[in-house]
């Protein structure tokens, strides 16, 4: 068989069920295999955790936890949370009863929502009347929606048993540093005890509760995510140690987030004028981290929302006043969700055996593709359902992949301004399409339903190759497609440059 | 005397389940305090809690009328650089 050929390349060998051979690729990839079983059965429909599962699914958040109980240099609490959105995309602040009716409303409109986070606009757990009562409220009387909530950690402890209460099986904790000095840098104090704590004492005690909770969390068999901020300059060399350590506590995802900083949000580092990492800094540390941990590429820092699954903005059809004239019957509406999810769940068998059958054809290009070829990145405009079906105009964010003769592999996303929005906004369209093909660095195609021409030349100026011939056809299978006919083409002939995989 | 809250308040709730004497309560535009309950945390806190807690630099006054959190208080920003920052962008 066809496959052994590929298995003498790769250590991970295709599972005996017939599974996909890329680690982009759900539940049977490379960064799940070693979990345990009921750990991988948790992670397959999530869309925060599943690199696969976030093209079928979907999550959703609730702005009900408004107080904060620390300050973060990222963060400016005059806008929004940095955590969960950039500054000034102002979420409207809802009740835990508004909070149970919208998600009642959208999982019943949008079935592929089945997940349910908590993450803001300050601290969840520094407003544990209101988080607890959504999650109480939800876990009655929508049982199919998973919970999860995201924390800074301070007031973990005190708030695990009765987390545990909710059934809820996901929590991230924002952990940027388990060194005092390093998180004077970064948090300029937190309210702990009644008081104000700066400096050094202050982020001894952030880092003592994080460790604690983390640690509780793993003991009562709660899945814990670790999400960093990589600060250039501040802890982009000690966040290899926090890997370390939150991997030997039992988090089970670690995922490196680059700091976004401009002095427009008001931010201490944006007003300081501390830069972002580069594309290139943050992959290059994602891949350090990933020899010791799980890393999980795919984070769209908390942006892949239900109600934006269809591509379209749908946030206007659940505004409060809508949603109050809805009539809502969740036990049907519970059936309908079923079946839609038993049809995304073949949708995605399906999927899964192409992809293997695809993957056996890229080694019939034989001996000149695998020996010669060098890996190449591309990147992919999709709406979701892991198909190639967005217009290169309308991408708000490209995955990007990097194909090899052996493998196609998805390595994370990269947002972009918008340029395609119409009316008047077009005035400053070239820059904003500059902006996006800057954006594409290192991309040598970019696969999308559709292109305009304009673009289409700036790009092949850019030496990325446009390419609208796979609109609608599974992701993997369409990059391994143009993998070959770039390949055949004798476009891949020269030898990988050394640099590759760091303009990525 | 009593602590106030003023206008840059951004009602984020934090101070308001702090309070020992039930002083605070949300309103339009912001939050705001009830001067005859208000007991300055006294008996209570060693620190008045709505401005311990506060992370909006300036919008909690002391009995005297002081800003509790002046500003760079909380951020770290110095003032003279913030305002710098802010000159440049309106300027773009
Ligand atoms: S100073 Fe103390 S008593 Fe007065 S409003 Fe603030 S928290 Fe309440
Ligand atoms: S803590 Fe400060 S900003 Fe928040 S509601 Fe109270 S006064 Fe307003």
């Amino acid at each position: 068989m066809e496959l052994k050929v590929l298995g003498q390349d790769t250590p991970a060998a295709p599972s005996p069920g017939g599974g996909c051979a890329s680690s982009g690729c759900g539940g049977n990839s490379d960064h799940l295999a070693h979990l345990p079983e009921a750990i991988r059965e948790k992670v397959h429909n999530h869309p925060c955790y599943s690199e696969e599962a976030h093209h079928h699914y979907a999550r959703m958040h609730v702005a009900v936890a408004p107080a904060c109980n620390i300050q973060c240099h990222y963060c400016n609490r005059k806008y929004d949370c940095a955590n969960e959105s950039r500054p000034g995309v102002v979420s409207e602040l809802l009740t835990p009863d508004q909070a149970v009716t919208k998600v009642m409303a959208v999982a019943a409109s949008i079935p592929q929502m089945t997940v349910l986070g908590i993450a803001g606009p300050g601290d969840p757990l520094a407003n544990p009347e209101r988080t607890l009562s959504t999650f109480r409220q939800l876990s009655e009387k929508a049982p199919d929606i998973k919970l999860c909530v995201s924390t800074n950690g301070l007031a973990l402890p005190a708030l695990v048993d009765e987390l545990c209460q909710h059934n809820i099986d996901h929590v991230t904790i924002t952990i940027n540093c388990v060194d005092p000095e390093v998180g004077a840098q970064i948090y300029p104090w937190v309210f702990w005890n009644n008081r104000r704590i700066r400096g050094v004492e202050g982020a001894k005690i952030l880092i003592e509760q994080q460790q604690k909770g983390l640690e509780m969390l793993v003991e009562r068999g709660v899945l814990v995510k670790v999400n960093s901020v990589m600060i250039p300059g501040v802890n982009e060399e000690h966040l290899k140690e926090v890997s370390e350590v939150v991997k030997a506590k039992g988090a089970f995802l670690h995922n490196v987030m680059p700091l976004i900083a401009e002095a427009e949000h008001g931010t201490f580092y944006g007003i300081m004028g501390q830069r972002g990492p580069t594309h290139a800094e943050l992959q290059a540390l994602q891949d350090e981290c990933a020899g010791d941990m799980n890393m999980m590429r795919h984070c769209r820092q908390c942006r892949a929302d239900a109600v934006g699954l269809l591509g379209e903005d749908r946030g206007d059809e659940f505004t409060m006043d809508k949603i109050a004239e809805m009539e809502i019957d969740y036990g049907k509406a519970m059936e309908t969700r079923k079946q839609v999810h038993e049809a995304i769940e073949a949708d995605r068998e399906a999927q899964r055996q192409r992809a293997g059958q695809c993957f056996v054809s890229l080694t019939e290009l034989g001996g000149v593709a695998r020996k010669e070829t060098r890996p190449m990145l591309m990147a992919v405009a999709t709406e979701g359902h892991g198909l190639i079906n967005q217009h290169f105009g309308h991408a708000r964010e490209f995955l990007i992949y990097e194909a090899s003769a052996t493998d196609v592999r998805f390595i994370g996303h990269r947002k972009v301004d918008l340029y395609c929005s119409g009316g008047d906004t077009c005035g400053d369209a070239e820059t904003a399409l500059q902006k996006t093909i800057r954006t594409l660095e290192g991309c040598e195609a970019v696969l999308c339903s559709k292109i305009g021409f304009e673009p289409w030349g700036m790009l092949e100026e850019a030496g990325i190759m446009p390419n609208g011939e796979h609109a609608m056809e599974p992701i993997e299978e369409a990059v391994a497609a143009v993998y070959r006919e770039m390949a055949k083409d004798g476009r891949l002939d020269a030898q990988a440059p050394e640099t590759l995989r760091m303009r990525a | 005397m009593a602590f106030k809250i003023i206008e840059g308040c951004v009602n984020c709730w934090a101070c308001e389940p702090l309070c020992p004497s039930q002083a605070i309560y949300e309103a339009q535009p912001h939050f705001l305090t009830d001067a005859r309950k208000c007991t300055e945390c006294e008996g209570d806190f060693l620190h008045p809690q709505c401005a311990t807690i506060c992370p909006i630099e300036g919008v909690i006054l002391d009995g005297v009328g002081l800003a509790v959190n002046p500003p760079g208080s909380l951020t770290g920003i110095p003032p003279e650089r913030m305002a710098a920052a802010m000159a440049e962008i309106q300027a773009r």
